[in-house]
């Protein structure tokens, strides 16, 4: 299934919440809409499944405008931020509402829900009560009820918002194996740097409503379209000069041996080291280095690699 | 969001309009050429035999309905209120003491029964627009196994219940709010005259209990009703309170628990009147006239335990044997009680309440 | 859920106006009219408005409201005191027979006023039956159901985690209940309180019963001036004041809750008690349920009471004609199941749409639905017998007239019971439902329906006992071949003897069971579907 917004504005309350949006996602294509919370990213999500109606713009699937077309005649999966299963059913009568409503019978619909329960490892949790459930479990469930009727997309609002450390890393593994062996059109709401790269072939940035960077994650990294989206993505090497700032990737920071910085922090993140370091010019700068960590107070070299050092434009209403 | 609204105000307009249907139908009910029922507007002492409510309607070829309202005063007041436009067609229940508001507040149409020629003398009708139905007197009851055991003897009179032995056992009920603490203030009225504000004085030196209705008086306050928890043995009610305990006993008894005391009973008159507008004012008197037939009138102390006004009508058995028909019973006329009724309250209630 | 206003279709629209048109409809003709018919009457003449200025200066009419407000102030306050424990017991633990305890304590709440106030002159040692004391243990007895029932579900709904939270956090138990127990439940204090604070300022059975010829408050004196001495100007001016400080009473509370706001829904399972609680709550429960069984037991007793023993004979006598009565007990019985019936109806198609625009946000509909409560009941019914003489609505002295009248008293529970969780309604259900594909019938059906089935079910059993039970306005308008219980009582204690009381007792005892099994019902009925 293709999916398109075609300069899409929605306004509520007067408000503008998203304006001249457009977007494209291919049969296949898993996109990661990421965005600061209140950037219009999970209005955007309601618009493509049929929730919202947009004040102007089109929303297309596989090509036919479906703006008017109502929710319950998409054929497109949503799974809310923290499940919002139905508390008055089982586990099973979740998974199987899809294919309820969708005339299947009892049969084929059991069938169903057993194969969404094992996509996500849930095989014997059909008769459970959802409010017993742990947020690992009721996301699971949130998950195989929105497969359960065989959606041609597949729109994830901050699945993994309400979860914690661990199991939110095995569970976002587990939904990049899924979408693999699905290939199934994905778009994906979050705020999660690492879970956008993770999860999105593509990410589009979204800012105070509009798009402001869509590209692969690798692009966005290399070249990211402005300061203020350097800094969303986490980068700290970002000095503004003028309207226009200087972004310094911090792999492209080495630390030789030698003088000339200040170790002010050295934290290990996985094999990784993250150094926060002051330049002798009172320049502070961040630096990835596989390897040893270093005291703080420790004095370094620094080399910067040029490829890694871009120049963007300044974003004027800033961060 | 707004979907259940929708199947609810569905059966919100469903419901609005059906209780408006029958209502329409009802109001339709009333309309009608020839008028098939009769209606009764009384209080809710008011009671009739089965078998003598249909012995009416079989007579009369009209439906009985009856609407009670509280007791006589608030049933007239309702009527009152809707004077010239009323709920039925003919009221019961209006007694001496309220007799004046009736006819003043312009509720009634004049009407002269012919069975008023075998009415006993004294109960000659005071004001054209009303027929006297029945009579009961109002009289201070006595716990006889209270006095028994106590090995005092009961209070003979009014003038007995400032002495010391009977302290703290007398209830009774207040008269702006009952009618017959009414009739017992009357009583004193009556006996004491100008002085009776000094014998209240006095009663309520010697501990008198005042309540609000008749219930509490005799089912709370009084001991001598069967069931009560009541601790006082000496109460305002009825001269025919002792039949009623015996003929309501739980077992079978031959003797009346307590007893009526002959003096100090004041004698209350309930009259009918047709009511001015009524829709079936023909109903109305045929009402009135059957109210006064010999077969209603000997159902009254069955069911309403009062007394018939008809002469020549036997009285039940445990009647005879337990209630007391006294012979001279007090009455005030209508007109001073009524010029006088709300000085009188305010100085009751300045006297035993303050 | 509405904070986001979105383009509505003409029949979302109208649907929503209809929210609104039927109880105002309902209020403006059931309600407005014959309220408008009697103060007009009463304050209006020839043509001129007579402002009765003097009554509402009286140095009586001050005693008398203040007397009103200091009563109804400290009943509330004992009603909360006494009623937390029990909320608590019941909302966070479960326990075998909470359902039955649940139930039984909504029993005082519908069971006629004359009735308890009979129950409580039996109990009370001397000279206790006619105090200010009497009056408010009475109250208290009433409403603790008030404050188990709204405290009881909100506590219930909140996530106890943040309880484990503050734990974690160093709270000890004082400071748990004081900082976190008591600002999480304040919405539902609120309203429990405002509730109990408006039938304590407005009531009457307890009032009349056990204030004796001393106490009096607004209620009691609005009905003694009308319907006893009819001076309907001071009675009106009185009921001016009643129902300007009760919609007083319904607009603070109404701001209270607002500012107070609402605490997180989502429940968890209610864990059974462990060694140290099991004794607190045991002892919670078992002192409660002592102190709110004993007048009812005491009514039972008394029902089984013969002279010399105890029998069944008065329930026997149930079945038998009586000159109490037009007709037998038995038929009282029927004609209240009936009449509850149609009034739970008019209640429900009144309150249903009205608590969906409450829900919604009409506030102004929140505090005219409750209205009916502060009004007195003498006044509306003098109302009724001056609006309704006529065509079309000639029904003044008609049968439905006695279903309406407890309809006007038992919408504001439907509408109190339905609006907290229509407002809790989680607005991505239905969505989510719509994303798999469901229609919009499908989604009322299988989603919106089902989960406030639980509510619905009590706000109906609410509504029933309510009507079962009510008193007050009934005996204004029902008629004499149609009585209900609560008037068969009151006539069966109006007169002498000891098998009348005995039946009276009888029928109290009745009415206590149909209570209690609407109540067990309601809970249960659509336990399945909707935990």
């Amino acid at each position: 299934m293709r999916l398109a917004l075609d300069h899409v504005d929605v306004e509520l309350d007067g408000r503008r919440i998203v304006e001249d949006v457009s977007l494209e996602v291919a049969s296949g294509e898993r996109l990661a809409l990421l965005g600061p919370s209140g950037a219009g990213k999970s209005t955007l999500l309601r618009v493509v499944s049929g929730l919202e109606r947009p004040t102007a713009g089109r929303v297309l699937i596989d090509g036919a405008d479906v703006t008017g077309v109502p929710a319950h005649r998409r054929g497109i999966g949503l799974v809310f931020q923290d499940a919002a299963l139905f508390p008055h059913r089982t586990v099973a009568e979740n998974v199987g509402f899809g294919p309820k409503v969708a005339g299947l019978l009892r049969a084929e619909r059991a069938a169903r829900v057993a194969e969404a329960l094992a996509l996500v490892g849930l095989e014997d949790a059909g008769a459970r009560d959802p409010t017993t459930l742990s947020g690992g479990e009721a996301q699971r469930v949130a998950l195989a009820r929105a497969l359960a009727p065989r959606p041609g997309a597949l729109l994830l609002d901050e699945p993994l918002g309400a979860l914690d450390g661990p199991l939110r890393l095995r569970l976002q593994e587990d939904l990049r194996a899924l979408f693999e062996r699905l290939s199934l059109t994905v778009v994906h709401v979050t705020h999660d740097v690492g879970e956008a790269f993770a999860l999105g072939d593509r990410v589009a940035i979204l800012r105070a409503g509009r798009v402001a960077q869509v590209a692969r994650p690798d692009e966005l990294w290399a070249r990211p379209a402005d300061d203020w989206v350097a800094r969303f993505l986490g980068m700290r090497n970002v000095a503004r000069d003028g309207d226009r700032a200087t972004v310094t990737r911090p792999e492209a920071v080495r630390l030789v041996p030698g003088s000339g910085a200040t170790v002010l922090a050295a934290d290990r993140d996985g094999p990784l080291v993250r150094f926060r370091l002051r330049r002798d010019d009172g320049v502070e700068l961040e630096a990835v280095a596989l390897g040893d960590a270093a005291e703080p107070g420790a004095r370094v070299g620094v080399e910067i690699d040029p490829a890694g050092v871009l120049e963007v434009p300044v974003w004027e209403a800033g961060l | 969001m707004t979907r259940p609204a929708t199947v609810c105000c569905k059966v919100g307009v469903a419901v609005v309009t059906a209780v408006g249907a029958v209502a329409l139908a009802a109001g339709c009910g009333g309309g009608g050429e020839a008028p098939k029922e009769v209606v009764l507007v009384t209080h809710d002492s008011f009671a009739i035999s089965k078998d003598v409510k249909a012995a009416f309607e079989r007579e009369s070829g009209l439906t009985l309905r009856i609407l009670q309202g509280g007791d006589a005063n608030e049933m007239l007041n309702r009527a009152l209120l809707t004077a010239g436009d009323p709920q039925g067609d003919a009221i019961f229940g209006i007694d001496d003491s309220v007799l004046s508001r009736a006819v003043d507040g312009d509720l009634l149409d004049a009407y002269r029964s012919p069975e008023l020629a075998a009415v006993q003398p004294d109960f000659s009708s005071p004001d054209r627009h009303v027929t006297p139905i029945d009579h009961g007197e109002v009289c201070l009851n006595v716990d006889r196994a209270w006095f028994a055991s106590h090995r005092i003897p009961p209070p003979k009179t009014l003038a007995d219940l400032v002495e010391a032995r009977y302290r703290n056992l007398l209830v009774v009920e207040n008269p702006a709010t009952s009618s017959p603490g009414l009739a017992f203030l009357l009583a004193t009225i009556a006996t004491y005259g100008d002085r009776w504000e000094a014998y209240w004085r006095a009663l309520r030196a010697n501990g008198v209990l005042a309540v609000d209705g008749w219930e509490e008086a005799y089912t709370q306050q009084f001991s001598g009703a069967a069931g009560s928890p009541g601790k006082r043995p000496i109460v305002v009610s009825y001269a025919s309170s002792p039949a009623a305990e015996v003929i309501f006993a739980s077992k079978p008894t031959t003797t009346a628990p307590t007893a009526a005391v002959e003096d100090g009973c004041y004698r209350q008159v309930e009259y009918a009147g047709v009511l001015r507008g009524a829709r079936n004012e023909e109903g109305a008197k045929e009402l009135i006239d059957f109210l006064l037939s010999r077969r209603f009138q000997a159902d009254v102390p069955g069911s309403m335990f009062v007394y018939p006004v008809r002469e020549g009508v036997a009285l039940p058995e445990a009647f005879v044997k337990y209630a007391l028909v006294p012979q001279d019973p007090l009455a005030l006329p209508a007109a001073e009680i009524d010029a006088n009724r709300d000085r009188w309250l305010a100085a009751w209630t300045d006297v035993v309440v303050r | 859920m509405d904070r986001r206003r979105r383009a509505l279709s003409p029949g979302q629209r109208a649907a929503r106006a209809a929210t609104v048109a039927i109880p105002v409809a309902f209020l403006a003709v059931f309600f407005a009219w014959p309220l408008v018919a009697i103060l007009e009457r009463s304050l209006v003449t020839d043509g001129t408005l007579d402002v009765p200025w003097d009554v509402l200066t009286a140095e009586s009419t001050r005693e008398i409201a203040w007397f009103t407000l200091w009563q109804a102030t400290v009943s509330t306050i004992l009603t909360l005191l006494a009623g937390l424990p029990l909320a608590w017991a019941l909302s966070r633990f479960s326990f075998p027979g909470r359902s039955l305890v649940e139930a039984l304590v909504l029993v005082p709440f519908v069971l006629p006023t004359v009735v308890v106030a009979t129950a409580f002159v039996a109990l009370l040692p001397d000279g206790m039956e006619h105090s200010v004391w009497a009056i408010l243990l009475a109250h208290v007895f009433f409403n603790v159901a008030v404050v188990v029932r709204i405290v009881g579900a909100y506590w219930a709904a909140l996530d106890r985690r943040l309880w484990d939270a503050a734990v974690t956090l160093g709270a000890g138990p004082g400071q748990r209940q004081l900082r976190l127990t008591l600002p999480l439940l304040a919405p539902a204090l609120a309203s429990a309180a405002s509730i109990a604070f408006l039938f304590c300022f407005t009531s009457f059975g307890v009032i009349l019963v056990l204030g004796g010829i001393r106490y009096a408050t607004l209620e009691t004196e609005i009905y003694n001036q009308a319907a006893r001495l009819f001076d309907l100007r001071t009675a009106a001016a009185l009921a001016l004041i009643q129902l300007a400080a009760v919609a007083a009473v319904v607009i603070v509370s109404g701001v209270l809750e607002r500012r107070l706001g609402g605490g997180r829904r989502r429940g968890g399972r209610a864990p059974h008690p462990v060694r140290g609680e099991r004794l607190v709550v045991g002892a919670v429960v078992g002192v409660s349920l002592l102190l709110l069984a004993l007048p009812p037991a005491a009514l039972v007793v008394r029902s089984l009471q013969v002279s010399g023993g105890y029998g069944l004979r008065h329930f026997a006598s149930l079945f038998d004609t009586t000159p109490a009565l037009l007709v037998t007990p038995w038929h009282a019985v029927v004609n209240s199941l009936l009449f509850a019936t149609a009034a739970t109806a008019i209640a429900l198609g009144v309150g249903v749409p009205a608590a969906l625009a409450i829900a919604r946000g009409s506030r102004g509909l929140d505090v005219t639905l409750m209205l009916p409560l502060g009004a007195s009941a003498a006044m509306l019914g003098f109302g009724f017998l001056l609006a309704f003489g006529d065509p079309p609505l000639d029904i003044r002295s008609s049968l439905v007239i006695v279903p309406l009248a407890q309809a006007l008293v038992a919408t504001p529970f439907v509408v109190r019971s339905l609006v907290p969780a229509l407002r809790a309604r989680d607005p991505r259900l239905p969505e989510a439902a719509a994303v798999l594909g469901a229609t919009p019938a499908q989604v009322r059906r299988e989603i919106e329906l089902p989960l406030v089935a639980r509510p619905l079910a009590v706000a109906a059993g609410l509504a029933f006992a309510v009507a079962l039970g009510e008193f007050g306005a009934t005996v204004f308008v029902f008629r004499a071949d149609w009585p209900t219980v609560p008037v068969a009582i009151v006539r069966f204690l109006g007169r002498p003897g000891e098998d009348n009381v005995g039946t009276a007792m009888a029928l109290c005892v009745v009415l206590m069971a149909l209570v209690t099994v609407v109540a067990l019902v309601s809970q249960r009925a659509l336990g399945r579907g909707a935990r």
